[in-house]
């Protein structure tokens, strides 16, 4: 029976990654950059700040990306895509899209006060932070997105963070800007179309993606996947978009979450956690989700 | 895709030949990672259901579809094992690399 079956793919099937890149096995940020491109498609330019797509991307003078690439320095993601759209409608080119693509320590920390010059001045941009949770590309250290409890370089087993991660969905939000989105590599029709969505929009639009790293979270490779569903079924990572800084709508309405723990296992930067530190990260996921229910009118 | 992509390293034999703005110049076709890998992914596809599950996930767009089927591209296939892992037929099966 399945040989008749006829392949019917939900995504579309052009491909602007090219294998050869320098990403670790089973990276979960070279998934997400295949599966935004997808979406956005030919004409796009993307900036790229310090982060592990400037290095996945590979050395000078290639590229194993088929679109225009801009490299800037790492504060500066927002405001170089800001300056290639000043530069493309000066040239009368309205159709581009210009993305900027930088990771969580150059979004959350770094690159957060050009990020909000820009959504300020509301520049026409996508702007994707792609979320490992640390800063993985200069090894391991912690960013304002690493969770409570994760071990890191910088806060090891014994003075693992105690600090939680940094509620950039809201900080966006407060600016107004027309769309935000958050979007797992796990659920790859739900980016496809987020993105989709995105490049009709005009105005700042902000996608967080979530991307498991292997080597920064001592996980298996080949859970990576596992890992991003895990984070939305639990509601660690919940899957929804707000429109002019109001409309909040859930993508994914999960019925009965997961317990944390079981996200917590797969990964060894939380082995260490006693069961009632696991408890009190529960207690704060369920806080941050029934927050995000209400703000969705549920 | 336009132009036909080339696995080919560009070296530059002198300063001359430097583009005069950083700017790139070919693919990375040609480093081929498929010898990172210490185990690789072989398809049954007597039980596979054609569900492209596998070429959505792999991060190093290493299967290709080539008449409906799933292929792996044993050129560049790093070995991840994600494939394997979200097949819902677990029909990829990882095998030890033979050198």
């Amino acid at each position: 029976m399945s040989k008749e079956r006829k392949m019917t793919l939900t995504i579309p099937r052009e491909e602007f990654m090219s294998p050869g890149h320098l990403a670790c096995q089973g990276c979960g940020a070279s998934l997400a950059m295949r599966l935004a491109l997808k979406g956005l498609g030919q004409r796009t330019i993307v900036c790229i700040p310090a982060c592990c797509w400037a290095v996945i991307d590979g050395p000078f003078p290639h590229s194993s990306l088929d679109i225009p690439i801009y490299h800037c320095a790492f504060e500066t993601a927002a405001s170089s895509a800001s300056g290639v759209r000043a530069g493309l409608d000066m040239v009368g080119d309205t159709e581009t899209t210009v993305l900027a693509w930088a990771g969580d320590g150059g979004t959350f920390d770094i690159g957060l006060q050009a990020l909000s010059g820009a959504a300020e001045r509301n520049d026409d941009i996508i702007y994707t932070c792609y979320d490992n949770e640390a800063y993985m590309n200069t090894g391991i250290q912690r960013s304002s997105a690493t969770p409570v409890g994760a071990w890191t370089t910088t806060t090891p087993v014994k003075h693992y963070k105690k600090e939680r991660k940094k509620d950039i969905i809201g900080i966006m939000a407060a600016h107004g800007i027309p769309y935000i989105a958050t979007a797992s590599v796990a659920y790859p029709e739900d980016m496809v179309k987020k993105f989709k969505k995105a490049r009709e929009v005009r105005g700042t639009r902000f996608i967080h993606v979530f991307a498991p790293c292997p080597a920064g979270w001592k996980s298996r490779p080949e859970d990576t996947v596992k890992l991003a569903r895990l984070a939305v079924q639990t509601g660690y990572f919940p899957l929804f978009e707000i429109e002019d800084g109001e409309k909040w709508t859930l993508n994914l309405k999960i019925k009965e979450r997961k317990p944390i723990a079981e996200y917590l296992k797969l990964q060894g930067r939380f082995r260490h956690l006693k069961e009632e530190e696991i408890a009190l990260i529960q207690q704060e996921v369920d806080t941050r989700w029934a927050k995000i229910l209400k703000s969705c009118g549920l | 895709m336009s132009k036909k992509k080339e696995a080919r390293k560009i070296v530059f034999e002198s300063e001359k030949e430097m583009p005069a703005v950083p700017m790139s110049l070919g693919s990375m076709l040609y480093n081929k990672t498929g010898a990172w890998r210490n185990i690789k992914p072989v398809i049954d596809l007597s039980k596979c259901i054609k569900c492209g599950i596998c070429w959505k996930f792999c991060p190093d767009a290493s299967i290709d579809i080539v008449d409906d089927w799933p292929q792996i591209n044993y050129v560049y296939c790093k070995g991840c094992g994600l494939c394997a892992e979200e097949c819902p037929q677990k029909c990829i099966a990882m095998v030890e690399e033979e050198k």
